[in-house]
């Protein structure tokens, strides 16, 4: 399992936009991919439970990436969101 | 005739029938199906969803070749939400459960999931709601290919009147003959709003429902600059409509002729052209006018009509998106100017017998540094993201532009050890509105990048005329040679110090003067967006 922390600088947090971007992005891979955070979790392919976390700037997300594609998925993941978030 | 105040989106000037937008939003009543017809309900709704998300993806690809990435990615965002495996199982369950027929199945599970977005304890999650609504009453229409919506084709332009509008609906409209479009609710942030914006139909909302009597065929004059709507206007609105048409048509051809060009005489004096906003909203009038830059951001719009401080994030992402939005042309933001005749209740200011003397403007901001420095900070933080430059207003001594400065230089502190980027050398600048601050304007032009002579704040307090008395009619002199005696003195002063002088008051675009202000080296012109294009003309007619 890939595993990483990643503070949210976007000013709206995960807002629309993003959200199904970055729903598209995970769909890319066959791992499962969860975020954690405010001590509740959210399936990354699944754009409801994403948004109805309601991260916001500042929080800090933790992703979670278990398959047999989990590496480079935590890439594309971490550099997506340092690029849109 | 009456005139409805709604909220403006997208700016323009339009006059025709009015043609009323009925959606296609009935509440579906629970019809009850056998277990037998579950799988071919489960088969029909699949079918539906799978045509809305392809239908997504070509507005995607549309809006995207039209608009851009940003304003398209709105409907890759519903695609997904039409393809979310929890959203998709809860129509399933219902239908095969409760054994519902699909419609009404899509229609409570939309509910359901908007239901979600109305709880969450933020403005921006809430609106999202509408964005649940809306792709599951695409997905009701799919399913009942009869029940399309009912436009009627107008054969002249016209004026679209919806209750509301979703984003997908006016992306779909034919935009051939849609003239302006105004909504009785719907918000300026709402995902429409940013079509509409985008399309540069000149669009109201938040006008609230049409009187009755207004019901049929009617004619009305859109001004979106204002917010304005007139319905069946009289003969007094239509000639004072027909004048602002006719200025807006002198701009466009203008605009044909003189777009990026320079704002220079025939010797080659240049000076530049900039325009005054009041919100972002005006950033399309700021393009469309070509202007050279933003030389007054008037920051108040963000502080009244409402009831409590704005949060430094909400004047963050309104200053970065201005500054963003000029792609590295100047813009010039002049903190808050409130007191006098703009109030807002929860700033809590005293009744004064002279408000315009007395405490307004930078007076407030220095006396109540918390409010100053939230504002300083985003302004800083935005300077990151563009070429911000910041004007203090109401100045009147040296000591407090020192006294500003100290402010500045904390909050410069403070975001450098946040590790907050900002730009280092944003200039920094002062209002010249004031007798005082003409008079001293050599002592304070050591202490600033620039200043921007306010007239008509100037004038008011040079000549002790209150520019919104009605009665001081013939005493008033907009050219009065004392006025101008302070703006040559405020201009020599700025270039014995090396810094630049602009003036972003009235006279700034009274093309009586434009030539004075040339002889006296004034380096810049910030004007009314509409004032943009006829200034530059004028000053390359001049010698």
């Amino acid at each position: 399992m890939h595993s990483f922390n990643y503070v949210i600088t976007d000013p709206v947090g995960i807002h629309a936009r993003p959200a199904g971007l970055l729903v598209q992005e995970a769909k890319k891979f066959t791992s499962a991919i969860t975020l954690e955070a405010k001590g509740k979790k959210a399936d990354v392919k699944r754009i409801f439970a994403l948004m109805s976390l309601g991260i916001k700037q500042n929080d800090t997300i933790v992703v979670k990436v278990e398959g047999t594609d989990e590496a480079q998925a935590a890439t594309a993941l971490q550099n997506f969101l340092i690029n849109n978030l | 005739m009456e005139i409805l105040q709604g909220k403006t989106v997208c700016p323009g000037l339009f006059a025709g029938p009015l043609v009323i937008y009925a959606s296609p939003n009935t509440k579906i009543s629970k019809t009850l199906i056998t277990p037998a017809e579950v799988p071919q309900e489960l088969d029909k709704v699949r079918q539906a969803l799978d045509s809305v998300c392809a239908a997504l993806k070509q507005i995607y690809e549309k809006t995207r070749g039209s608009l851009g990435e940003t304003k398209a990615a709105i409907f890759a965002t519903h695609k997904q939400m039409l393809e979310d495996p929890d959203y998709r199982d809860s129509i399933r369950t219902m239908i095969a459960e409760e054994l519902v027929k699909a419609d009404f199945a899509v229609q409570q599970t939309g509910e359901k999931f908007a239901a979600v977005f109305t709880s969450m304890d933020d403005a921006y999650m809430q609106a999202r709601a509408a964005d649940v609504l809306d792709i599951s009453q695409q997905v009701i229409v799919a399913l009942a290919p009869a029940a399309t919506t009912t436009l009627a084709t107008a054969a002249t332009p016209y004026v679209l009147f919806a209750s509301d509008l979703k984003p997908s609906e006016i992306m779909q409209l034919d935009k051939t003959r849609l003239g302006a479009l105004i909504t009785a609710y719907g918000s300026q942030n709402s995902h429409t709003a940013i079509l509409a914006k985008g399309l540069g139909i000149p669009t109201v909302v938040a006008l609230g429902d049409l009187p009755n009597q207004f019901a049929g065929n009617i004619s009305v004059i859109v001004d979106a600059y204002k917010g304005n709507v007139y319905l069946n206007p009289d003969a007094t609105q239509q000639k004072v409509f027909a004048r602002k048409i006719a200025t807006e048509e002198k701009n466009k051809a203008l605009l044909l002729t003189l777009k990026g060009k320079e704002s220079i005489t025939k010797t080659g004096q240049k000076v530049k052209v900039f325009a005054n906003i009041g919100s972002p909203a005006d950033l399309s009038l700021v393009k469309q006018n070509d202007a050279e830059g933003i030389g007054l951001f008037r920051s108040e719009f963000m502080y009244l009509n409402r009831s409590n401080f704005p949060a430094e994030e909400e004047l963050f992402a309104a200053y970065k998106e201005v500054a963003a939005a000029l792609q590295g042309k100047e813009v010039v933001i002049r903190t808050l100017d409130i007191g006098a005749d703009k109030k807002a209740t929860y700033f809590h200011l005293p009744q004064e017998a002279n408000p315009a003397l007395g405490y307004r403007a930078i007076r407030i901001c220095l006396s109540e540094p918390k409010i100053f420095k939230t504002q300083l900070r985003a302004i800083l933080r935005a300077s990151a993201f563009g070429k911000i430059a910041i004007m203090f207003p109401m100045i009147t001594s040296v000591t407090e532009v020192e006294e500003i400065k100290i402010i500045v230089e904390t909050v410069k502190a403070d975001l450098r050890q946040q590790k907050i980027a900002f730009d280092e050398k944003i200039p920094l600048g002062i209002m010249v509105e004031t007798p005082a601050a003409a008079l001293c304007s050599n002592e304070l032009g050591k202490l600033v990048d620039f200043f921007s002579i306010g007239t008509n704040d100037l004038t008011q307090y040079t000549l002790a005329m209150d520019r919104q008395s009605t009665s001081l009619g013939k005493f008033f002199n907009a050219h009065h040679p004392a006025v101008l005696k302070l703006i040559a003195m405020t201009v020599d002063n700025a270039h014995k110090n090396g810094i630049w002088c602009g003036i972003c008051g009235e006279l700034g675009a009274d093309l009586h003067l434009t030539e004075e202000f040339l002889r006296l080296g004034i380096d810049e012109l910030s004007v009314p967006p509409s004032r943009v294009l006829p200034l530059r003309e004028k000053i390359r007619s001049l010698s």
